[in-house]
């Protein structure tokens, strides 16, 4: 049987999604019988192949370079999964949105949280330039499955990949799929459940 | 005390007189999912994801009294859909970005996106501009993470009596305020009880100088406060 | 006051009538172009020209034709009246000289026999136009309080809400219910303090039927008022008229000052042991303030934001007292039900739909105005014959009803009659009287866009589908209308429609969708014209903005 050609993608985001990804360990060895990384930042590929089975995608699309790289993901590839919060929601690589488009952006960031002020860099072939907004990824292209988290944990990292090597949906009841923080997942009842915590500021004064 | 009896998804249970759909279906152990609802403080029927179907026609549960022949759905595929649509709508509305947030772990709408299967937002993000108010000594207000249920309002209102917070504005510029607009730090009715953070089901009412990790709203001692007013247990 | 007052002071005022009166309308729509002007010459003409003994100038209320005003109506002893249409201030002396005889020279004139004026049935507006709406002694001389003493006098309160049942009278506000069984469940709730309240809160983009009664004939709805507060036990009302209303303001407190100078309202009315009060209430500009609750909240001072039903106001309204609510239309059919009795009131109209309803004609049609028709009617009748059909270079393909809640029917089916179910089973509904006929060069999602952009903005923010669901909609509309939404974008639409159309709190938000939902049940082709990628290019949405 011919390997899953696995690729993973790095778009507007800060990395830590590649990091679980290396989190799970031993597993990524134990997979290279059955799947290949054809294209990743962790490997040696300079193009994006075509003919590629599955494709973490991490980030956002905030430039011109990630709306042409996500569309060209897209055409190659069977199954492109939302990896992380960035991809799936735009997170902390969206903060900038509301500032209203790239232009505020770029003035904010150069000129005015500068000190001394400096300039806004000329438009050249070794910066791409910003799209006005930042957006998830199935803002551009259609997306086949969503890992969120900031970032997926080892674990669902893990049982999304056995899923989707054994060519099954990648469907994971039993693990907590949902935004926001690795190190603080949410308790099983809700925050109504949480014990009471002594929070001397908040204590009324007596009612 | 009369009994009403009603079947809430195929199954008779009894509801005692003047009880909800709601707290009958907690008592039978059924969880219905809600958001502006908070025990203690009146209803509106404002977030709409405790709908059931009743008879055929969607009813929000925590205002509907539960009544003699009702059919009642709690669970149905329609009210599915539209509990996920509800909180997607909520988290492109304003700037809910969890990974960032001081409710981080402890916030009742990254767990109920969690519970309905949220996994992405199918709407425009809005992204609009939102103010941060750290003028208050003890408190921080973040219209970021604000979902507009009134449970700030309504705690003030009706536990506390000050009636701090009120809503500004119409539709999706609508934003609690405190007094007339002004600042929280200079708000002149404001008795810092905390009552308001206790009961923010999101990050929009937090601690100041306090970790992710202890930004807990401590639900319990509201509890334990609106039930010690209830019976009167303060009383001379 | 009792009723022999009153009919002294009628016959006083018929008396005075002089040979030519001339009627100039004064509603916002003639008053804005110009009829106050005309008003003033007229009468100087008169006074100079020693006509003072002949003609008497009046200042009207509504004369209908709206789009030719300004208009002023002649009526003289022995000659058939005249409708003088596109008057200006230079034509007032000519016009004031002719009065009484031949039509004057050289100024426009409306045929009064034209179907615009003559498929007409006027019950609401009876005396619109007739009347002058800041003088109680005119409308007093028409007929007006005459029904109240009726009610008082000769018929219990049972009685007269077992008139206004059998009547077959639905509210007139928009959603049809039987105003017979409100007024009874008022009248059913325990004794005690109970309102009643007028929905003056008209805000469909295109109506202002409520405007023009209320500008014309103010007397009528507080009289139905009053009969309605009798009926029910209730000893005050309000009026809760939107602030964008001056003149209707302006009308209403006259005409509330006026009927409590002469005891029409007040204490122990016609001698009888009733009471009824009525105050004024403006509201600040939110639409969502003509829905009942949200409008209960707004008078109490609260937020006006509305609140789930039940418990109905009829049950708990107004600081928790059993309380009726009607629109102005609705209160003013009830002087006519009770003089004329219920049975003749049932006669005009259809099974389900009884008596007339006004409308607010406006749009791609040669007449424009105010138009009262009774139930039935089709809507190619109201259209081609009343309306005249479209002007020149046009072909109508709709008509929209219901404003922002309601929907466009389709110019092939326009044999569908006027009535409160045909209406809603074409998704559309009869509303509160908007009737906006399009041609062929509007465009549907952008009408679509409109009202939904209405809806947005006018969302009060309470619940989640309305508030927020109305800002998706809109600008799903907006990728379409733009040429920039691929084709699953309109499953998006229609998926979020049916969400926002059954989750919402209150009507608003329940209603929002319908003029989506409707032109995409007859228009269809011009949505699916603008999505781009049907062949498989491109297909997902660009970036969202």
């Amino acid at each position: 049987m011919d390997r899953l050609r696995l690729a993973t993608v790095w778009l507007g985001g800060c990395s830590g999604c590649h990091m679980s990804f290396l989190d799970t360990d031993e597993f990524l060895l134990e997979q290279a019988d059955v799947a290949e990384v054809v294209y990743s930042p962790l490997v040696d590929a300079k193009e994006y192949p075509e003919g590629v089975d599955v494709v973490l995608v991490e980030g956002a699309v905030c430039n011109v370079e990630h709306l042409a790289m996500i569309q060209r993901v897209r055409e190659r590839t069977r199954l492109v999964v939302a990896f992380g919060d960035c991809a799936v929601t735009g997170n902390v690589t969206a903060l900038r949105n509301p500032l209203g488009g790239a232009l505020p952006v770029l003035e904010r960031a150069y000129l005015r949280a500068s000190d001394p002020p400096g300039a806004i860099p000329e438009a050249s072939d070794t910066v791409p330039e910003l799209l006005d907004r930042v957006v998830p990824v199935h803002a551009i292209v259609p997306v086949d499955a969503f890992l969120p988290g900031c970032p997926p944990s080892g674990p669902t990292i893990r049982a999304a990949l056995e899923r989707m090597i054994a060519g099954e949906p990648v469907d994971l009841p039993g693990h907590r799929i949902h935004f926001g923080g690795y190190g603080q997942p949410p308790s099983p009842d809700g925050a109504e459940a949480m014990p009471s915590r002594a929070f001397r500021g908040g204590r009324p004064r007596g009612d | 005390m009369a009994v009403t009896t009603l079947r809430l998804n195929g199954a008779m249970i009894s509801a005692r007189e003047g009880q909800t759909i709601l707290e009958a279906a907690r008592e039978a152990g059924t969880r219905i999912p809600t958001l502006c609802h908070l025990d203690g403080v009146s209803p509106v029927g404002a977030c709409r994801l405790c709908l059931v179907e009743v008879n055929g026609r969607l009813m929000p549960s925590c205002v509907t009294k539960a009544a003699e022949e009702m059919d009642v759905r709690t669970d149905t595929e329609q009210l599915r859909e539209y509990r996920k649509m509800i909180v997607e709508l909520l988290f492109a509305e304003r700037n809910h970005v969890c990974s960032v947030c001081v409710a981080d772990g402890h916030c009742e709408l990254q767990n109920l996106a969690e519970e309905l299967g949220v996994d992405h937002i199918r709407f425009d993000y809005l992204a609009p501009e939102c103010g941060v108010d750290l003028s208050h000594d003890r408190y921080g207000q973040d219209d970021n993470r604000c979902i507009l249920c009134t449970r700030c309002v309504r705690v003030c209102d009706e536990v506390e009596g000050a009636h701090t917070w009120d809503v500004a504005g119409r539709g999706a510029r609508s934003r609690v305020i405190t007094d007339l607009d002004r600042p929280w730090g200079e708000s002149s009715t404001c008795t810092s009880c905390g009552k308001c953070v206790m009961a923010c089901p999101t990050g929009a009412l937090f601690h100041r100088g306090a970790s992710v990790a202890e930004n807990v709203h401590d639900r319990a001692m509201l509890r334990f406060l609106i039930t010690a007013r209830e019976e009167k247990r303060w009383t001379v | 006051m009792d009723l022999n007052d009153l009919i002294a002071l009628a016959d006083r005022e018929r008396a005075d009538r002089a040979p030519v009166e001339l009627g100039v309308c004064l509603a916002a729509s003639c008053q804005y172009s110009g009829a106050e002007q005309i008003c003033r010459s007229l009468s100087e003409t008169v006074v100079a020209g020693g006509l003072a003994g002949r003609v008497r100038v009046r200042k009207v209320g509504c004369l209908r034709l709206c789009s030719e005003g300004p208009l002023v109506r002649a009526e003289g002893e022995g000659t058939p009246p005249v409708l003088y249409r596109k008057v200006t201030a230079e034509q007032a002396p000519a016009i004031a000289r002719a009065a009484g005889g031949a039509p004057a020279d050289g100024v426009a004139t409306a045929d009064l026999n034209a179907p615009f004026f003559s498929m007409q049935r006027s019950i609401v507006l009876e005396n619109t136009g007739r009347v002058e709406p800041e003088r109680i002694e005119s409308a007093i001389a028409a007929g007006a309080y005459r029904s109240l003493s009726l009610a008082l006098h000769e018929m219990s309160p049972e009685a007269v809400v077992d008139e206004i049942t059998r009547s077959g009278l639905r509210g007139r506000g928009g959603a049809g219910y039987p105003t017979g069984l409100k007024w009874a469940t008022v009248a059913k709730m325990p004794p005690g303090q109970k309102y009643v309240v007028c929905n003056a809160d008209e805000g469909d983009p295109g109506a202002f039927m409520d405007r023009s009664v209320l500008e014309s004939d103010p007397h009528r709805v507080i009289e139905g008022m009053a009969i309605a507060a009798f009926a029910v036990g209730a000893d005050q009302g309000f009026i809760y008229v939107r602030g964008e209303y001056p003149l209707a303001i302006e009308r209403l407190d006259t005409a509330i000052r006026q009927a409590r100078r002469l005891g029409l309202i007040g204490s122990d009315i016609f001698e009888s042991p009733f009471d009824f009060r009525v105050d004024l209430r403006i509201g600040a500009g939110a639409f969502v303030c003509g829905e009942e609750t949200a409008l209960l909240q707004s008078i109490e001072g609260r937020r006006g934001q509305p609140r789930p039903r039940p418990p109905y106001p009829a049950e708990s309204g107004l600081w928790g007292c059993p309380t009726l609510i009607n629109n102005v239309e609705t209160f003013a059919n009830v002087p006519a039900i009770i003089r004329e009795g219920a049975d003749w009131f049932a006669g005009i109209g259809t099974q389900g739909s009884k008596g007339t309803k006004v409308f607010a004609l406006a749009g791609k049609v040669r007449n424009t105005g105010l138009v009262e028709v009774p139930m039935g009617m089709t809507l190619r009748a109201i259209v081609e014959s009343i309306g005249g059909g479209p002007p020149e270079g046009s072909t109508i393909k709709a008509v929209q009803t219901g404003g922002p809640s309601g929907g466009c029917i389709p110019s092939d089916l326009f044999d569908t009659p006027v009535e409160y179910e045909a209406l809603k089973a074409l998704g559309s509904i009869m509303g509160s009287g908007g009737m906006i006929v399009m041609d062929q060069h509007d465009d549907m999602v952008a009408l679509a866009r409109y009202f939904m952009g209405f809806c947005m903005d006018e969302s009060c923010g309470k619940c989640v589908p309305c508030r927020s669901g109305t800002v998706q909609l809109y600008r799903m509309l907006d990728r379409i209308e733009r040429g920039v939404a691929a084709p699953e974008e309109l499953e998006r639409l229609e998926a979020l429609c049916d969400m926002v159309k059954h989750a919402s709190l209150c009507g608003l938000g329940q209603a929002a969708p319908n003029p989506v939902l409707s032109t995409l049940r007859f228009f269809r082709h011009e949505y699916e014209a603008k999505l781009i990628g049907k062949n498989g290019e491109g297909t997902h949405s660009p970036i969202a903005r």
